[in-house]
């Protein structure tokens, strides 16, 4: 039977198990639109800036696993997908984008609503694909979702030109297929496995490093199986929050610029550093040179581009995560590590955080108010800043895909559409959003999303009038002069009421204690509380770019 | 230390732009490239020619596996190889210097591929060094236009990259 190529494109959707897809139709997409309109199988997702679909389309993947779905049309509709992109790229999230493009004798011509969508998502996609001919559509749509999400995943960008959307040929679902240049490796090599076996074996104050890997191959429990049975504390990145359970007694905490101190210290003392699913990012490492430099490290990552690429490696090991610990696992003992855990617990009580002062509205109170109110079990997702550290921090994750938030590129106006995403995601489950007056501000329009979808979205603005991270910066580096950092915002509990969203302005403790239940108890709209803190508070402790992990500044 | 690499692809549009920009975004130079079909039409051959030390190689080849459409990414420098550019040069050739450039151009084994009445277009091909070397005693009739290819390179023996 001939079936048009929007069609086609449809139960190809359908066949990958797509069930939702977040976009705004335009132009070069509207056949693409038209056929959605007759799947009612597939749920669309009307956002209302193109940029948030593809953080939205992360936020689902952060945290169901499935590969998230995102489709703009031509032009400006996939210009505006790029930061999505380049931050699903970053942080290695799933998502395939369906761009329209404009018919193919149209191509390079300058067209209206033409632009080179391949070309300017290259270096930012895990790979890309333009259709030129309707025959090669059912095959690439097959290849795209393999490829992102399989090996280390990634976003995939798919062009599809209008007259391909239009074009009718019989429909051959491809069964088979192979790519000649993508086999990713899954199993460790077996020696140096062994070798790493052995090096736990000799080590006095070993130490797991875990990154994002480890929540992409669903490797939580088997590490957790590891470090209890060798008793190897873990401490981890930003990525990998809730890869094993926070308040786990071999849990560090998070490690790096704002890590927590002990995490910190240890890394600086401990003689073997496993380094899982993790790429030593200079947030995480500050001075490379310094980063771990008594250890002796072990690398386990399924990109082989990412061993040695910042830190000299000594035993590298090119697989899974999952199937590496497995064998791992097989291969060691039990041990005890009491001395070295001892000197991290001292480490622990040498640092501790200064408390607010009174009556003051401080981001800690507040988070740790909202963690206690829903027990933890809520996804928690984050916008880029001081309020993200002080989330990661004061509200913690027990179990893996319960956190979204972005990692490498630091896209402030993640938050909200990713929030979105998780709920769509996860309907069932409470969804909490921490921001700031300036990251909400960068996607406020989303919160209309929200509303015409009934997500009961608990958002919290910590709103100090100023982008508080760069603030802090001025601060310590240049001398208290706050060069366009002062933010005037809006009245945001009324703007949340204009969306037909509820907004509950709190100044002080006592108010959000009274809001709490409120908040928690709605269950068909967002809720916005707009929390007034205390300005001008920093996040400590603090290894100023490019120092060591011990030179933390710690008030 | 310079180091040349094949690298075999599939032959689809754009897959030299993704080398091209891998090499952009992550800082490596190219001092030489060339590109064309194998012995399998659905199989293309890109030879760089790159500077850098056991590091930035190590990483350029693994980033270079990482692009979908790179099949195998080889250095020659690790084996015996032959290498070879084409270069084609044309230089002044007034009547009474021609018997002399054209005996110059012998000594190379380079050919004569077009007359006029002033001028020679000399193609020759070999190593870098023969064409510079061959290019440099060019100079003092005054070479009027110059092209050469990238290197292009095999292994040597049975074996292949």
């Amino acid at each position: 039977m001939k079936m048009k190529g929007a069609q086609i494109l449809i139960e190809l959707l359908k066949k990958e198990g797509v069930t939702t897809i977040f976009g705004y139709p335009g132009g070069s997409v509207i056949d693409i639109y038209d056929a959605l309109y007759q799947a009612p199988e597939i749920k669309h997702i009307l956002v209302r800036h193109e940029q948030a679909a593809a953080h939205a389309a992360d936020g689902y993947a952060r945290t169901t696993g499935r590969v998230g779905v995102c489709m703009a049309t031509s032009g400006p509709g996939s210009t505006n997908l790029v930061t999505g992109l380049a931050n699903a790229y970053m942080d290695s999230i799933p998502i395939i984008a369906i761009t329209g493009q404009v018919v193919t004798r149209l191509i390079g011509k300058d067209a209206f609503q033409e632009a080179d969508t391949t070309g300017i998502t290259m270096p930012i996609t895990k790979h890309n694909f333009l259709i030129k001919s309707i025959h090669e559509l059912p095959l690439i749509v097959r290849e795209a979702f393999l490829i992102a999400s399989t090996g280390r995943p990634g976003p995939v960008l798919i062009d599809i030109p209008k007259d391909v959307q239009v074009a009718e040929v019989d429909f051959n679902y491809p069964e088979k297929f192979e790519i000649p240049g993508y086999k990713p490796t899954y199993r460790g090599h077996f020696n140096q496995i062994n070798m790493t076996a052995q090096a736990i074996k000799e080590a006095t104050r070993p130490l797991f490093y875990v990154g994002g890997g480890v929540i992409a191959s669903g490797a939580s429990d088997i590490l957790l199986e590891v470090v209890e049975k060798t008793d190897i504390p873990v401490t981890y990145t930003l990525m990998a929050k809730g890869a094993i359970p926070e308040d786990h007694r071999l849990s560090l905490g998070w490690l790096g610029m704002h890590g927590s101190y002990h995490a910190n210290k240890a890394i600086m003392n401990c003689d073997l550093l496993i380094a899982v699913g993790a790429r030593f990012d200079d947030r995480v490492t500050g001075n490379t040179t310094t980063f771990a430099n008594r250890a002796k490290i072990v690398h386990i990552d399924i990109d082989p581009a990412e061993i040695g690429k910042n830190v000299k490696i000594h035993i590298p090991i090119v697989g899974d995560a999952r199937n590496i610990l497995s064998e791992l696992n097989k291969r060691t003992e039990a041990k005890k590590h009491d001395e070295w855990l001892e000197t991290i617990e001292k480490w622990k009580k040498e640092y501790t955080p200064k408390p607010p002062a009174n009556n003051e509205l401080v981001a800690q109170t507040i988070i740790e108010s909202v963690y206690q109110a829903t027990q933890g079990d809520a996804i928690l997702v984050t916008d880029v800043g001081q309020h993200q550290m002080w989330a990661a921090k004061h509200f913690l994750c027990h179990r893996p895909r319960r956190w979204a938030s972005s990692g490498g590129l630091g896209t402030m106006g993640f938050g909200l559409p990713a929030a979105i995403g998780a709920q769509i995601g996860n309907p069932d489950q409470t969804v909490v959003l921490f921001s700031g007056d300036g990251s909400i501000m960068m996607k406020i329009q989303e919160l209309i999303t929200a509303v015409n979808n009934c997500l009961p979205l608990k958002i919290f603005v910590l709103n100090n009038n100023y982008l508080g991270m760069v603030r802090q910066w001025q601060e310590c580096f240049f001398d208290c002069r706050y060069s366009s950092t002062h933010i005037i915002n809006p009245d945001l509990a009324n703007l949340a009421q204009a969306f037909g969203a509820e907004g509950i302005p709190v100044q002080n403790q006592e108010e959000l204690d009274r809001a709490m239940p409120r908040v928690l108890e709605v269950k068909d709209h967002p809720v916005l509380v707009d929390c007034h803190i205390s300005k001008e508070t920093n996040v400590y402790p603090f290894v100023p770019p490019g120092k060591s992990l011990d030179e933390m500044i710690l008030e | 230390m310079q180091h040349i690499i094949s690298v075999l692809v599939e032959n689809k549009p754009r897959v030299l732009a993704r080398v091209a920009s891998l090499f952009a975004r992550r800082g490596y130079n190219i001092e030489s490239l060339a590109v064309g079909h194998t012995q399998d039409p659905d199989v293309s051959r890109i030879t760089l020619v790159v500077r850098g030390d056991e590091d930035i190689l190590e990483q350029i080849t693994k980033q270079l596996y990482k692009l979908i459409e790179v099949i195998k990414v080889g250095d020659f420098t690790e084996i015996s190889y032959v290498d070879r550019e084409l270069s084609l040069i044309k230089v002044n050739a007034p009547s009474n210097l021609r018997g002399e450039i054209v005996q110059t151009a012998e000594i190379f084994r380079a050919r004569i591929v077009d007359v006029s009445e002033k001028s020679l277009l000399i193609e020759v091909t070999g190593t870098s060094d023969k064409i510079d070397a061959l290019k440099q005693l060019m100079k003092k009739y005054g070479i009027i236009e110059m092209t050469r290819t990238g290197k292009i390179a095999l292994a040597r023996g049975g074996q292949s990259l």
